[in-house]
Formats: C-alpha cells, structure tokens, sequence
C-alpha cells in the first residue's frame, strides 16, 4: 500500500471523526449552560480553549459570546479547526483516494458537506442548533458505519481505524479536560458538579452506558475513571488506545509505534481520579495529550513517508 | 411508434449501419429488426437505463470549467456501431503494421536517422518537431519500441474508405470508456448478445499488463508495474484509475516514487521501498522529470530519465516518442511504412497538404474554405478550423495564422465523415462519428477489437471530442460468417 494513500485516509479518517466530535461539543454545552444557574463563572470561551483555537479566537473576536464561539467552531473560514473545514478536509482526502474506498464514500462525504455549508447558519440562533448539529452527527455515523459494513478490512481500514481512535481519544481527553476547567476552583459539594459531569458523559454518548455500568450516582472521580480507563466504552481513552495497538498488530514495522501507545496506555492506568483535584487532573490531561500527539508523530515518520 | 427505418436517411453520407433508407447492412440486420420490434418508449427506457448505470459504476470524465474540475457522466448512446469482422481484420493489420513502422522510424530518429541520409524525410523536420527529445539519443529501449500505446483515429468518407485521420502516440486516452460501454451494452440491451457473435474487448487491460510485463529490465519473475498519473484534476483520471485497478497495479503520483542513489526508481509503501520496474506514465514527456525538462514540474519524478538511461527502469510509451506524433510527421506515414518494412501501406492516410511547402500552401490558402486545418501538435481538438463550418473572418484568422508559421499547420479536404443511427430527441437519427482502436506493441503486437467510437451528438457536428459535446457508442465486431 502506498505510503501517500495511507496518509490521506488516516487524516480523512481523522476529519470525520473531529467534524462529529465538534458536533457534539457544541451541542452539549448548549443544554449544559441552559442548564447552569445565571452569573456562573463558566462561559462559552471554554470551547476554543479546549479545542487548541484560543489565540486565534481571541485575535478574531473582541466578544467572547455565544454567537462568535459557536460562529467560530462551526463556520469561521480563518479557524482550520472548524466544523466545515474539518469537511472539506475529510473531502479533500477522500477525493485523492477514492480508489481504496467503497464508492459511496465520496457520494455521502459530498453530501455532508453540502448539508454543512448550506444549513451552518441555522446553528448560529439557539433555536435551530440541535437539529443542525444532530444531522451532522448522523451524517458522520453514517459514512463510520458504511467503510465497517462495506470496506475490506485491510491495511487500508487500519489506518482509518487508527485515525478515528487517536481523534476519539484526543477529544475524551479534552472533554475531561472541560470537566476540569469548569471546576476550578469551585466547592466540591457544589451542586454544579453533577450537572457539568452529566454534560460531559452526554457528550461523548456515554451518559446512559455509565448509568447502566455505575450504579452511583454522578461524581467526578466516577465520571473521569469511567471516560478515560473504562475498557468498554467505545469512547474511553484506554479502549481508543487499546484498537490502535489492535490496529498496529496488522501492520508491518510496527514496533516504534506500539512502544508511545503502551507507554500512553501505562499512564492513563495510573491515574487516580479520587485523588486529584482539579490542577492536577488538569496536569495529568496535559500529558495525555502530549502521548497521544508522540503516537500520531511516530506513525507519520513510520509510514507517511 | 416504432422505428421506421425508411424515414432514416444519412443523404450523401456513408451511413455505419443502414445503406439506403429501409435495408441495413449485414452485419447490422439483427440489430436494424430488433429495434423495429421496440417501440420508441422502450428505447427510451433502455437508454435511462444505460444512464444509470454509468452513474452506478461511476463512468465519469473530468471538465474544467468555471475554475473548477467537475465530474460529468460519461455521455454514451445506446445505438452500437457495427463493423463486419472481414473488414476489420484488413484494419488491424493495417494498425499494426503501421505502429511497427513507427516504432522502427522513432528508433531510427534517435540513432543512425537513416531515413534522413536516405532522403525520405527531410532534416528539417527534425530539427523543427516538438517532440523531439535530444536526451533521448542513443537511447535503445526494448524490443526497439518506442510507443507501446497508441490510439489512432479512423473516419471513413463517403464513397465507403477508411481513412487513418491521426496517430496517437503521447498519452492515448478512451480505451477504459471503451469497455465500460461493452459493460453498460451487456446490461440494457442482452437480447442482442444471443444472435450475434459479437469479439469480446475486456482482455485489454490483461494484454496491456503483459506487454508492460514485456518490456520490464532485468529478469524479474513479478516486474513491479505502476500507472503514473498526474492526479485527480487530469481530465483522464478515471482512466488511470481504472487501468491501474485492472491490471492490479498501483495508481502512483509522481511524489509516491523516488530515485535512488543506484538510479533505480522505488515507490513509497508503508512496507518501506518498494523496487518499481515498469511506470505506464499518463503524464507528458516535459513533466516527467524536472532535473531533465521543465523544472517547475510538481507532477513529475526527479532523476526519472537519469533510470531510464540506465535501463533500470521501462518507461511507456518512451520519452520521446511524440517525434512520430506530430501531424506534419504523420504525412509521411506511408513514405516511412514503405522505407522500413518494404511494402505498401494497407490503411490510406487522408490526403494532406503541409504549409511549410509554398505549393502546398498555397492550395490550402486558396482552399481553406473546404479544408480542416490543423496545427501540428495539439491534440482533443483545440486549434483547429474546419472550413466548411467557419465563417469568413474565421477563414481569415487561419490564413494569418499559417503565413506566421507555416510548419505548425496542415490542411486536408473535409471528409464526408460516415454516420450511425442515433438515439436523439424523437427518434433515431444519423450522427457523424469517427474509430479509435488502440495498439499495443511490446514483445508482440496487439490491437483492440474495434475501439471507441465517438460519436458528434450535435446534428451536422463533425466535432467528436468529449470535452466538445461528444458522446460514444459500443463498437462491435461482429462475426456472423463463420
């Protein structure tokens, strides 16, 4: 398989699964804050700070208001990190390697897009957010489920399965993170806890998973064990981790990749939730992050050529 | 309503299938009743039919317009063009005996130039051709072959000849749309598949691996065969694609492959590099290798010509080849067939007169009103004035042309050109149309059964090109002899 080819349906790969993340973000800090009491310290310009886009938010907006983080996040041209441009990536790696994917793909990534550029500005009003931002994730599921049901599960599925795992575990860090942010300095016993924890399982569609598996109630220490270490949760850091390693047992001259994937896994292991406030959790996400950008440089230097 | 073929008259026009108002040809009967059986909404209904599934398998072309690259669906009419298999096997032996010249000219050019001392050719128009390559002097490539892959054009005129209009030599693109119409024919019309023994044409892409496989350096037992394409923007990229998918080969860009310290050429896999032994290159000679021609190329290879020197690399069609596509070059063609092979050329070229003659010229200027006139190295139909179809001042700008720079252009008669009932608006009506067979010459030689007919979907059209409002249509060669 050629190095170029591999490289581009990772990082298609990776778009999909950061367009449907984005989604989710937004949507869930919208009833999150509908949620909170008037005058709480949180506010919408988490959002940038935990999707790495503060510098250029702040350069681009003098108000740090609901309307220009959620027009920055979705449809801002100038953020590379944005809904329609984490499209037309995922578009543009798909139009350079159409001849390894199933040839719906391309059709429902156009469609997306589509979808996306004509409806964003329906997502800027509260009113027609949900529905834009639900769409967006049912499109994304959609393409997910037709290259699983419908792709040969070849070296080429493993780079897409690798790409959508690290961009899952990278974004579970960040929503913990989020957690953690809004946590600062507030009293434990404040009842704000229950409601950012909550959020921030729904975000990542773990909320009624963990009900079923956790039959305490919602708490912090609970929540972040449960997002970063759970070995079933689809999203958890370690089970994201876990089908990389997967991933990379199929592959040749894999063994420089699996040593920051292991070393990753060992460290997320080693987080005690219960005993960290929130700094130190905050810390911790830190180098979580930095593991999992050594994981994405070691695979580019091994077969990205 | 059905087809009543008395009301279909091609007038003073050779017509593929019906030769005179209510009888068809041959080979065509089966066809010509079959289709009276139909009525016109049930032609209607195999022709969406046929739509359809070239939307399903994707058959598309690529257009440049509005700055941007789209998609089109590969136009196709439904209605095959037939050719009776006596008539086509004076053809292909007419095809392979003139690319084996052509190959035998192009090797000549780049060492002795025989042909030169001899006379037949004038130095000239060596020194005058865009094609020429100097890098490519001394260069001797397997089996003495130079063009691997050409697509030439054929049009028949009205008294019933065929003509060789062009050789393709560069890049031929159309034979992946060739079989993709023998596939959409087998899927809307299968009841014509019974009566009539119709040559198969999907062995191409076999017998194109074995002559790449042919032609590879070394005595690997599995050479590496790759399809170089410039990417996704080209017009042809659904070709590439094809091909390379295929023939089981990888569809590499110029930045996938590298060249080594050994002058051996590899392609970046996620195994490391991989040694490549034989690029099928879709991408023009001047962009192949930007150390040895244009160096602002970003589509090419650096050092690809240096492993190509060296033998370690095969490289088809060569560099340099496109000396023997040029249309001045081409009037010599049956000159070149009589010096190499000693005998007579059994496909005529159309009559053309070359501007760079005063006489000739003149004859061209004087005529330029019942003329084609063509610059000497443009390809897909740009450029050209076709006489008859212009208006004066369009004559005109020609005739300034030619007087700047004569060697650029050639003239020839406007050929009548044959036409084939087509599937238009209300009914089947003739359009004009034209062949392209491909020739592969390697180790042996091998010429495609029929080829791709293109057909001008625009009443009185001579225009056939894709990218000008052209369409196709399923060739076969029919044997219902033997």
């Amino acid at each position: 398989m050629l190095s170029r080819v591999a490289r581009r349906i990772y990082w298609m790969a990776r778009y999909i699964e950061r367009t449907e993340n984005i989604a989710r973000l937004v949507n869930t800090y919208h009833f999150l804050l509908l949620d909170m009491p008037r005058g709480t310290r949180i506010g919408w310009d988490v959002l940038p700070i935990i999707t790495g886009g503060y510098d250029l938010f702040s350069e681009r907006y003098q108000r740090h208001d609901e309307r220009n983080t959620v027009k920055f996040l979705l449809a801002d041209d100038s953020n590379p990190g944005s809904l329609l441009n984490s499209i037309t990536s995922a578009r543009e790696n798909c139009r350079t390697s159409r001849e390894v994917l199933p040839g719906q793909t391309w059709e429902q990534i156009n469609e997306l897009l589509l979808y996306a550029s004509a409806h964003v500005g329906d997502a800027l009003p509260r009113r027609g957010r949900f529905k834009f931002l639900t769409q967006i994730i049912h499109h994304c599921q959609q393409i997910t489920g037709l290259l699983s049901g419908t792709m040969s599960h070849d070296h080429a599925y493993d780079f897409i399965r690798i790409g959508r795992n690290l961009e899952r575990a990278d974004m579970t860090t960040r929503v913990v993170d989020v957690g953690a942010m809004s946590m600062q300095g507030a009293d434990d016993s404040d009842n704000i806890d229950v409601h950012v924890w909550t959020s921030m399982l729904k975000t990542l569609n773990a909320y009624q998973m963990y009900r079923k598996d956790i039959q305490l109630g919602v708490n912090r220490a609970d929540v972040v064990s449960y997002l970063l270490q759970n070995d079933y949760l689809p999203r958890s850091v370690v089970h994201c981790l876990d089908r990389v390693e997967e991933c990379l047992g199929d592959l040749p001259l894999q063994k420089e990749t699996l040593k920051p994937v292991r070393d990753t896994r060992h460290r997320v292991d080693r987080i005690k939730p219960e005993k960290l406030d929130a700094e130190k959790l905050h810390q911790q996400i830190d180098q979580l992050q930095t593991g999992i950008s050594a994981i994405h440089d070691q695979i580019r230097k091994t077969w990205f050529g | 309503m059905t087809i009543d073929w008395k009301n279909y008259d091609p007038g003073e026009f050779y017509d593929e299938l019906i030769s005179t108002p209510g009888y068809a040809r041959a080979p065509a009967r089966n066809l010509a009743s079959w289709l009276r059986s139909l009525s016109y909404e049930e032609l209607q209904v195999r022709k969406l039919d046929a739509e359809l599934a070239i939307i399903d398998k994707g058959v598309t072309f690529t257009v440049y317009s509005d700055g941007e690259n789209i998609d089109r669906a590969w136009p196709f009419d439904i209605i095959p063009r037939i050719m009776p298999i006596r008539e086509w096997r004076v053809i292909e032996a007419g095809l392979k005996q003139r690319l084996q010249a052509l190959n035998l000219f192009i090797d000549d050019l780049y060492h002795d130039q025989n042909i030169i001392s001899d006379g037949i050719v004038p130095e000239s128009l060596i020194a005058q051709s865009r094609g020429f390559r100097k890098e490519c002097i001394g260069i001797s490539p397997a089996h003495g072959v130079w063009a691997h892959i050409c697509g030439s054009d054929l049009v028949r005129d009205s008294d019933g000849t065929i003509y060789v209009l062009e050789d393709n030599l560069r890049v031929p693109s159309g034979v992946s749309y060739m079989i993709e119409n023998r596939e959409v024919t087998k899927r809307v019309l299968p009841e014509l598949f019974e009566n009539n023994n119709i040559l198969p044409v999907d062995d191409y892409p076999e017998q194109l691996l074995k002559m790449l496989q042919s032609i590879a350096p070394g005595r690997r037992k599995q050479p590496e065969v790759v399809v170089l394409t410039p990417g996704i923007y080209n017009s042809a990229y659904f070709e590439h694609a094809f091909l390379a998918r295929s023939m089981g080969a990888e569809l590499v860009e110029g930045a996938d492959l590298v060249v080594e310290k050994d002058d051996c050429v590899y392609m970046k896999t996620i195994q490391g590099l991989a040694r490549v032994d034989v690029i099928y290159r879709r991408i023009d000679d001047l962009y192949l290798d930007p150390e040895a021609f244009l160096p602002e190329s970003e589509i090419g290879v650096p050092g690809l010509m240096r492993a190509w020197r060296k033998g370690n690399v095969a490289l088809a069609n060569a560099p340099g080849c496109g000396v023997a596509d040029d249309k001045v070059v081409y009037t010599y063609v049956p000159d070149i067939i009589r010096y190499y092979l000693d005998a007579e050329p059994l496909l005529p070229n159309v009559p053309t007169y070359r501007c760079n003659d005063k006489q000739q010229r003149e004859h061209v200027m004087e005529n330029i009103e019942s003329m084609v006139v063509k610059p000497a190295n443009e390809s897909g139909g740009y450029g050209m004035l076709v006489g008859p179809q212009s208006t004066a001042k369009e004559c005109e700008t020609f005739r300034r042309l030619i007087s700047k720079d004569p060697r650029n252009y050639v003239g020839q008669p406007a050929l009548k050109l044959s036409t084939a009932p087509t599937l238009c608006d209300q009914t089947l009506e003739p359009r004009h149309l034209d062949l392209r067979p491909f020739i592969l010459q390697g180790k042996d030689t091998y010429v495609t059964a029929g080829g791709l007919t293109r057909v001008a979907m625009n009443k009185g059209s001579l225009v056939v090109n894709s990218s000008q409002g052209g369409g196709s249509k399923d060739t076969w060669v029919v044997d219902n002899e033997g």
